[in-house]
């Protein structure tokens, strides 16, 4: 008798396990997909776009806009919104980031929050102060995968963000844009002296990140809700997994988002909630102390960089 | 000669008496001064904003109308972006620049206890609009503070006794981590024992968080009867979506900071059968005619909603309760801030949005546990449990 219950219990503490770790890659995808905006914009231009969860909210609110009032089919909305974010992040480098002569990196990183206040504030006009939900993409009835159950939303986001880091590694790795932002990553001066144009390579690294976060808002929004003031966590939360996955390294985002939301998530599900948040925090404190390039962040590197 | 000076002397006496009659014009006009301060921007600006409108609103009728005994209501109105320092900046230039007699607000508990020692040495009445119980007691030291929004004590104690008749004996909790949630996790622990539920788990969530369902896997392993969620950030309605996604079909009650439509519209299919304490401002139409209630809350509503073209919230409900009450002290008291004070303590049988308020000396809060109603959703509605 007794021992029948420590199979069963045991039984179930693998599929809780099982469960935690599926929660913990719904919660770390977001973090992924915050992160990878965070890396193309501090490769290009060392500096950390402090608006990147702006975009991420801006993103999700179109969407909201577009299926809600304009009653617009999910794939006709989704690269509207996606290309509305994208121009507000090229406006937001035009105008705030291209005009400076001499730009220090600190003045650099001021202007960026600036400008996610500036997001913000516009933000709360446009759509006031509510919280905003889309449907989810397909059904909301739970997948089950084993013994644990997976929302098929989550199932679209992973696959989302598994095609942006391709997309994204493609077009680094065999595009001649794509291995110029790579050169203005590595050594901007030589980037500037083999003739590649640094101001739009700035540009382009805004666009991008815009993007990325455009896309992220809107997969996690039937998730997570979304209001105006949402970026300023999930920024938060998405700079953790960047420095934790070293700065500039876009794999490393993704990995170090997803170990994030697991060891927040097996926190939570076996310690407890309570201090999940500061597990988090833990974690990234402790690799910065034993490797403080990141986990995938090579020391090299980081010594070239300003910042 | 004489004939000449007494010519004189009736032209003098009628150009003072003209005098005497205009200065008392002038004098009739003077009007009143309310102050009011609100979280109009900021974080808390979804309770601030609703307030300021109704404020406005109301100031608008009462003028319309001729006043309060023939003086019209001038009422200031400053912004506290819901943070301590300009609160206490704003409430420092009410009363010694503007001189007001009386001020309504702030929106959040934690601005209003900055301001208490204040207005407690300038000796100003301030009828505010936050719940926290600190804010009326020790009544000894709050002299001149009274409140309107109902306590969060007595939305635990409704939904205790609403477990106790469904015979739930067991529950798990799990609250937000802001001020609002911890206050709430606090009072649900500190009332479980004397009401004989015991807590199985206790959990919390940011109010950035996505996912909740490690907080609830934690939770199905106990063997909890129903879940309490305390919160009064958006992220609440998650917690109902995750409950759906893991199979969990026991009882769910949210607190009264989950009355606002928007988050019951947020939760979807998922949030049907949410039980919760609430003000009865949300269930307006729904209500008996006979309910003493009825008029003031179907007037309030059908107004704020024609005037501004949005749902009506139970926080604008707590600021057209503290303009309300200060308007009927002003018309017993005149422009005198000791005897408004007294006058709003001895308001009896006010019937606000709130509930019947009945302040006493002892009481300055002024409503009862009956002031909040168990509600539910039913089909993506409010309306009241059966």
């Amino acid at each position: 008798m007794g021992n029948s219950y420590a199979i069963e219990s045991q039984e179930m503490s693998t599929s809780i396990i099982l469960q935690l770790i599926l929660s913990g890659v719904t919660i770390g995808s977001i973090y992924a997909m915050v992160a990878l905006g965070f890396n193309i914009i501090y490769n290009s231009t060392s500096i950390i776009n402090f608006a990147q969860g702006e975009f991420v909210m801006l993103g999700g609110m179109f969407m909201v806009s577009l299926v809600g009032p304009l009653n617009l089919p999910m794939w006709v909305a989704f690269p509207i919104a996606v290309l509305a974010v994208t121009l507000i992040g090229m406006a937001f480098e035009r105008l705030c980031i291209h005009p400076l002569k001499m730009p220090s990196v600190l003045s650099l990183i001021i202007i960026t929050i600036a400008g996610s206040i500036l997001l913000k504030g516009g933000a709360m006009f446009a759509w006031g102060k509510e919280t905003f939900s889309l449907p989810h993409f397909s059904t909301e009835k739970p997948i089950l995968l084993l013994e644990a159950t997976i929302l098929p939303q989550t199932v679209w986001i992973l696959g989302i963000i598994g095609m942006v880091v391709l997309l994204l590694a493609l077009f680094f790795r065999f595009t001649i844009v794509g291995k110029a932002m790579r050169a203005c990553a590595a050594n901007r001066p030589a980037a500037s002296l083999v003739g590649i144009n640094v101001k739009r390579i700035v540009l382009l690294s805004f666009a991008l990140s815009a993007a990325i976060g455009a896309i992220a808002g809107i997969i996690i929004t039937p998730i997570s809700l979304m209001d105006y003031e949402r970026g300023a966590i999930l920024g938060l939360k998405g700079f953790g997994a960047a420095v934790l996955g070293g700065l500039g390294n876009p794999m490393g985002a993704v990995v170090a988002g997803f170990l994030i939301g697991i060891v927040e998530s097996l926190c939570a599900g076996l310690i407890s909630s309570h201090y999940k948040d500061a597990v988090g925090l833990v974690v990234l404190l402790m690799v910065l102390f034993i490797k403080p390039s990141g986990l995938f962040g090579s020391a090299q590197v980081s010594k070239l960089k300003k910042f | 000669m004489s004939k000449l000076n007494s010519k004189w002397m009736g032209l003098f006496c009628l150009s003072m008496l003209l005098l005497m009659l205009i200065s008392g014009c002038a004098k009739e006009k003077k009007t009143y001064k309310v102050g009011a301060i609100f979280a109009i921007t900021g974080s808390a600006s979804w309770l601030g904003e609703p307030e300021k409108k109704t404020a406005e609103m109301i100031k608008e009728e009462i003028n319309a109308a001729g006043g309060i005994n023939g003086h019209l209501l001038d009422l200031i109105i400053e912004d506290t972006v819901g943070d301590e320092t300009k609160t206490v900046n704003a409430v420092n230039k009410l009363i010694e620049k503007d001189k007001v007699l009386a001020i309504i607000g702030p929106s959040r508990s934690g601005t209003t206890m900055a301001i208490v020692p204040i207005v407690e040495k300038a000796e100003v009445p301030l009828v505010s609009c936050a719940a926290a119980e600190a804010i009326v007691s020790p009544v000894a030291e709050r002299h001149w503070v009274f409140k309107t929004p109902q306590k969060d004590t007595d939305a635990v104690i409704r939904i205790y006794e609403h477990m106790q008749d469904k015979e739930i004996a067991k529950i798990a909790i799990i609250t937000g981590t802001t001020g609002f949630g911890d206050q709430g996790r606090k009072q649900l622990k500190k009332y479980a024992e004397k009401m004989e539920i015991t807590i199985v788990a206790d959990e919390t969530y940011g109010p950035g968080d996505t996912d909740m369902t490690p907080q609830l896997i934690k939770i199905k392993g106990t063997n909890a009867q129903a879940i309490v969620n305390w919160s009064i950030v958006p992220a609440q309605s998650i917690v109902p979506k995750n409950m759906r996604q893991l199979g969990m079909t026991i009882p769910l009650y949210q607190s009264h900071g989950f009355g606002n439509i928007k988050y019951a519209a947020a939760a979807g299919e998922a949030g049907e059968g949410i039980i919760f304490p609430a003000g009865r401002l949300l269930v307006a139409d729904v209500l008996p005619e006979d309910h003493p209630q009825k008029t003031v809350l179907t007037e309030y509503k059908k107004a704020y909603e024609e005037k501004y073209r949005e749902p009506v919230s139970t926080f604008g409900g707590h600021a057209y309760d503290a303009l309300k009450l200060v308007i009927v002290a002003l018309q017993q008291a005149g422009p005198d801030r000791a005897k408004i004070r007294d006058e709003l303590e001895n308001i009896k049988g006010f019937v606000g949005t709130g509930g019947i308020f009945n302040f006493s000396p002892e009481d300055h809060s002024g409503l009862t546990k009956e002031a909040f109603e168990m509600l539910t959703v039913k089909e993506g509605n409010f309306t009241l449990t059966e």
